[in-house]
């Protein structure tokens, strides 16, 4: 351990893109709102964007080895912590304020959850040490990653609980998952969505309706199927070149649905086109082939996994919420990664990119 | 060390590079997503995105009001509910259609041939399901604004016409902008605007129309309002001020109950109308709502054509009252002398054919050829002026043409020429047709306005008035057909006569004390005697009167035509009266009331006084 990491090391180039992101992220929320009574947000999307950089650099301070030295004790507390906030949740469910609070909390723990996952399975997957994942680490890993997704479901909170998912199914990918249980997860994942289709009266209303609005999006439209519904309109409607900065009539007058955060790519789709969306996805990819360079350059398998868990989620966010946005997939409330308003979901981008950052800046370190 | 953090495993960059390839592959699948809505189907959503925005709600600006002379309302408007039909989603619309059957009582098939017929219009347009809507209806759609999204309130202006049908023929009615209309005037009109039809409603359309409002919200796709945007008041249509005294409208409507006809009033020295009356007539209230189907088809195909506005459409033959465009053309042309004497034994022959008399009058002179209405007299006249001097004085004296009066549809009515005859009929004039045109029978037709201002020409001295309603009408334009003042007056004393002297046609029952009350009586023939025999059946005369008073320069002069109703002297005198008596008795700051029998002084010998001098006109 001669040397310390340097700035140098950082990834100016990554930095740059989610730049760039963010601030078009930045623009367009001030597009969607600077006309409402919501003026203003930009500047909290911008304070929360400085406070994230912050935590980048602070979390890339810290060994990613050390963090994984101490993985079963932040798998425990992550864990702890997403209980207590079920307890204490469900204690204060009378008074309507304290749900709003506890539904802050319960955000931001499961927000923490998705960078202890990362952290946990990277450590898991690096200790198998083979390059054919066995089925007890397969089943091993199941249940890592779905204790806490039943506990976020719970929430309840099914974007969340679903974006851990991939971190797994990445990180399998990467370990060698045999074709063979490849295929029976497939086919077991196939034979599961009718099972939970049976189940759906265990599900919580809001939630039937939201699949139900997806299979029927005509029948109902005022609920999600109308945001799915409003959501194409400003898309379709912004055609190629789209209709200017702050000239998107649907998202000016406020019938793209939380058009600053979740539907935010659809205010965008609208104000700037199909050109727009290239950009932008385009940036994203780019980000994404960035984080996978860096996931290649990595000094060990350890590093790796942190990376591309990290590559799995936002890859995962930006596909299911584009692919909402266009009516591709039922709204499930995940956010598009750095342009979506949201302190905590901001906060939590930039945690992880500081733990990419952590892994480059030690590739060359012994 | 711990086992995992060994680092003797190669990273899988096979692996790497297929999850870019991968990543790739959704970017990409991902842009086509985008480019099928924003490029393929952009026009689509473009279409649903106008729609979603902002939408334009009229409101509606009332028309303006119609007063009488005295500032009386005759016709208003209030605010009603128009209950409407989103038609913007057609699924939500067929589930709901039972459960509006049910509460508003329109039946399905209505609705949906309403809707049928409304295919062809933009689907953000709703249709009008219920145009009144009553207390119980507004409870319905209020009551389920949650359930039937579909329905939708819209604050409207109706026509009120206080009197019902009183003067509704002249004030006309209102009803939905013709498809024609709005062609040509694609800026002013909207489907569904209310504009005058008819009358006096649709003369003035362009005053009394307001300027609608405009409520400008946010609406969602199935256009329930989300917020208002701004707000542009309605202006209202400004009020007009008609000549009509309400008074006298209400005296002559009550005399007309029961009868057909029409009654015009006017002002003899500016040819303001204080009252004009057309029966059968029709109650405009129930075109202020859209006007069922059936109804209407009922009003205009109804024979007894309750929509025509006689007073100026009903064109007729004047019967005797023409017989004082002869006497003027005898005197003024100077033709024949105006001593001429004819001996009337109750019938006289022409050409080979007996011309009828009702009497037998024995030696006339012009003065008793008018006040007992003497036809073999006239025959005479007639006669020796030919049809062309006939036809030279009438058409001067405002007849066969229209007098300009400023409602729609004013009728021309006709004075038969040789040139008439031969441009129409292909055939010579037949002398013996000039007998009957002498008498106010065969071919020439007039409408009551234009005799009523006859009337008043030959009184005044030749002035043609010009009628009108709107109280302060501008650019009026007198007509002049000078005429002698020895004309005038011997042609006056006869009328003065007929009203005044015992052998006048009206026997002196509808004489005025203190007032010159004069007038010419006419019965004429519906159909010549030849049809009435070939249809085996007497058809009943049509009575006129046309009175005025006082008898040089009138003040006043009113036409009545009752339709079958007979002797004019019986028909249509009475109630031409009775208009007159109520303007002297507003004039003398009385209460005017229809006349009784007290009114009418008792008969007897009253000698015209042969000068009415200007100063008692003061």
């Amino acid at each position: 351990m001669k040397d310390r990491p340097r700035i140098q090391d950082f990834d100016w180039t990554l930095l740059g893109i989610v730049g760039a992101i963010s601030a078009i992220g930045v623009l367009e929320i001030y597009s969607s709102t600077h006309a409402s009574g919501m003026a203003g947000m930009q500047w909290k999307q911008l304070m929360w964007i400085a406070i994230g950089l912050a935590g980048m650099l602070l979390i890339s301070r810290i060994d990613y080895h050390t963090l994984m030295d101490q993985a079963p004790t932040l798998y425990a507390v992550g864990i702890a912590g997403l209980v207590v906030v079920l307890v204490i949740g469900y204690s204060r469910l009378g008074a309507k304020r304290w749900i709003s609070l506890g539904g802050l909390v319960n955000l931001q723990v499961s927000e923490i959850m998705k960078l202890i996952i990362i952290i946990v399975l990277a450590r898991y997957f690096a200790e198998v040490r083979t390059d054919r994942l066995a089925l007890s680490d397969l089943v091993k890993i199941g249940i890592l990653t779905l204790i806490p997704v039943g506990l976020i479901l719970k929430q309840p909170d099914l974007g969340t609980a679903m974006v851990l998912v991939p971190v797994a199914v990445v990180g399998a990918f990467f370990a060698g998952i045999k074709w063979k249980h490849a295929a029976v997860g497939l086919v077991l994942i196939a034979l599961l969505v009718p099972l939970g289709w049976n189940m759906r009266r265990h599900l919580k209303p809001y939630q039937q309706q939201r699949i139900q609005t997806f299979l029927h999006p005509e029948e109902d439209q005022r609920g999600a199927g109308y945001q799915i519904l409003q959501s194409e309109i400003a898309v379709g409607s912004g055609g190629f070149w789209g209709k200017g900065f702050g000239k998107g009539s649907q998202n000016q007058l406020g019938f793209v649905p939380v058009r600053y955060s979740d539907f935010i790519l659809a205010a965008l789709a609208e104000e700037q086109g199909f050109i727009g969306v290239c950009l932008v996805l385009l940036l994203y990819l780019g980000l994404i082939l960035r984080l996978v360079d860096n996931a290649q350059k990595a000094k060990d398998r350890a590093g790796m996994y942190v990376v591309m868990g990290v590559t799995a989620i936002l890859g995962f966010h930006v596909l299911v919420n584009a692919s909402m946005v266009i009516g591709y997939m039922p709204v499930t409330g995940i956010p598009l990664p750095l342009m979506s308003y949201g302190g905590s979901a901001t906060a939590f981008v930039f945690l992880a990119l500081g733990l990419v950052m952590n892994v480059r800046m030690r590739r060359f370190v012994n | 060390m711990p086992s995992w953090n060994v680092n003797d495993q190669k990273i899988p960059q096979g692996r790497l590079a297929l999850f870019s390839y991968l990543s790739a592959a959704f970017v990409i699948f991902l842009l086509v997503g985008f480019w099928k809505l924003q490029v393929v189907q952009s026009v689509h959503f473009a279409d649903l995105a106008e729609r979603n925005g902002i939408r334009s709600i009229a409101i509606i600006a009332p028309r303006g009001t119609m007063l009488d002379r005295e500032g009386r309302v005759l016709v208003d408007s209030y605010p009603s509910f128009s209950i409407l039909l989103l038609r913007d989603n057609p699924k939500l619309l067929e589930k709901s259609l039972p459960q509006i059957e049910d509460g508003l009582g329109i039946a399905k098939e209505d609705l949906l041939q309403q809707l049928d017929a409304a295919k062809a219009e933009p689907k953000f347009l709703p249709v009008i399901i219920k145009p009144a809507a009553s207390e119980a209806d507004i409870a319905f759609v209020e009551s389920h604004r949650a359930d039937l999204p579909v329905l939708e309130l819209m604050m409207v202006q109706r026509r009120r016409y206080p009197h019902g049908d009183m003067l509704a023929n002249t004030i006309g009615y209102v009803g939905e902008v013709s498809p024609q209309d709005m062609e040509k005037n694609p800026d002013r009109y909207r489907p569904g605007d209310i504009v005058g039809k008819a009358g006096l409603e649709k003369q003035y359309n362009e005053q009394i129309v307001g300027t609608d409002g405009m409520r400008r919200v946010v609406v969602n796709s199935v256009g329930k309002v989300m917020r208002t945007l701004d707000n542009v008041e309605a202006i209202p249509g400004k009020p007009i001020q008609l000549t009509i005294d309400e008074d006298l409208q209400q005296i002559a409507e009550t005399d007309f109950a029961n009868k057909e006809g029409a009654l015009i009033a006017m002002d003899a020295r500016t040819g303001e109308v204080l009252a004009m009356v057309s029966r059968p007539t029709f109650d405009p209230n129930d075109f202020a709502i859209r006007i069922p189907n059936q109804e209407w088809a009922q009003l205009n195909s109804d024979p007894r054509t309750p929509l025509l506005n006689r007073a100026i459409q009903a064109q007729l033959a004047p019967g005797s009252v023409f017989k004082v465009v002869m006497a003027t053309a005898m005197l003024e042309s100077k033709a024949i002398p105006a001593s001429y004497t004819a001996f009337c034994p109750g019938y006289a022959t022409f050409y080979g054919r007996v011309f009828h008399c009702d009497h037998a009058h024995g030696s006339v002179d012009l003065h008793k050829g008018i006040v007992a209405s003497c036809d073999v007299y006239f025959y005479n006249v007639g006669k020796m002026l030919g049809i062309d001097r006939i036809d030279q004085y009438a058409f001067g004296l405002g007849l066969g043409r229209r007098t300009g009066i400023d409602l729609p549809g004013e009728e021309a009515g006709l004075v038969p020429s040789e040139d008439w005859v031969e441009r129409v009929n292909h055939h010579k004039w037949y002398p013996g047709s000039t007998i009957s045109v002498s008498i106010g029978q065969g071919a020439v037709m007039v409408t009551p306005i234009q005799l009523a201002r006859m009337i008043a020409a030959i009184a005044n001295g030749g002035t043609l008035i010009p009628p009108h309603l709107m109280k302060n009408a501008t650019d009026l334009k007198s007509g002049s057909f000078p005429l002698s003042d020895d004309t005038v007056q011997q042609v006056t004393d006869g009328m003065w006569g007929v009203v005044n002297e015992p052998d006048g046609t009206t026997s002196g029952l509808v004489r005025l004390q203190n007032i010159e009350f004069s007038g010419k009586t006419g019965t004429a023939q519906v159909e010549g005697f030849d049809l009435q025999k070939k249809l085996g059946k007497k058809l009943k005369e049509n009575g006129w009167f046309v009175g005025y008073a006082p008898r040089r320069n009138p003040e006043i002069v009113v036409a009545a035509l009752v339709q079958a109703g007979g002797w004019g002297s019986t028909s249509a005198a009475p109630i031409v009266r009775d208009v007159v008596k109520a303007y002297y008795d507003k004039k003398n700051g009385h209460t005017p009331q229809p006349s009784t029998a007290e009114n009418i002084p008792p008969s007897g010998v009253v000698r015209p006084a042969t000068q009415v001098s200007g100063a008692e006109r003061q």
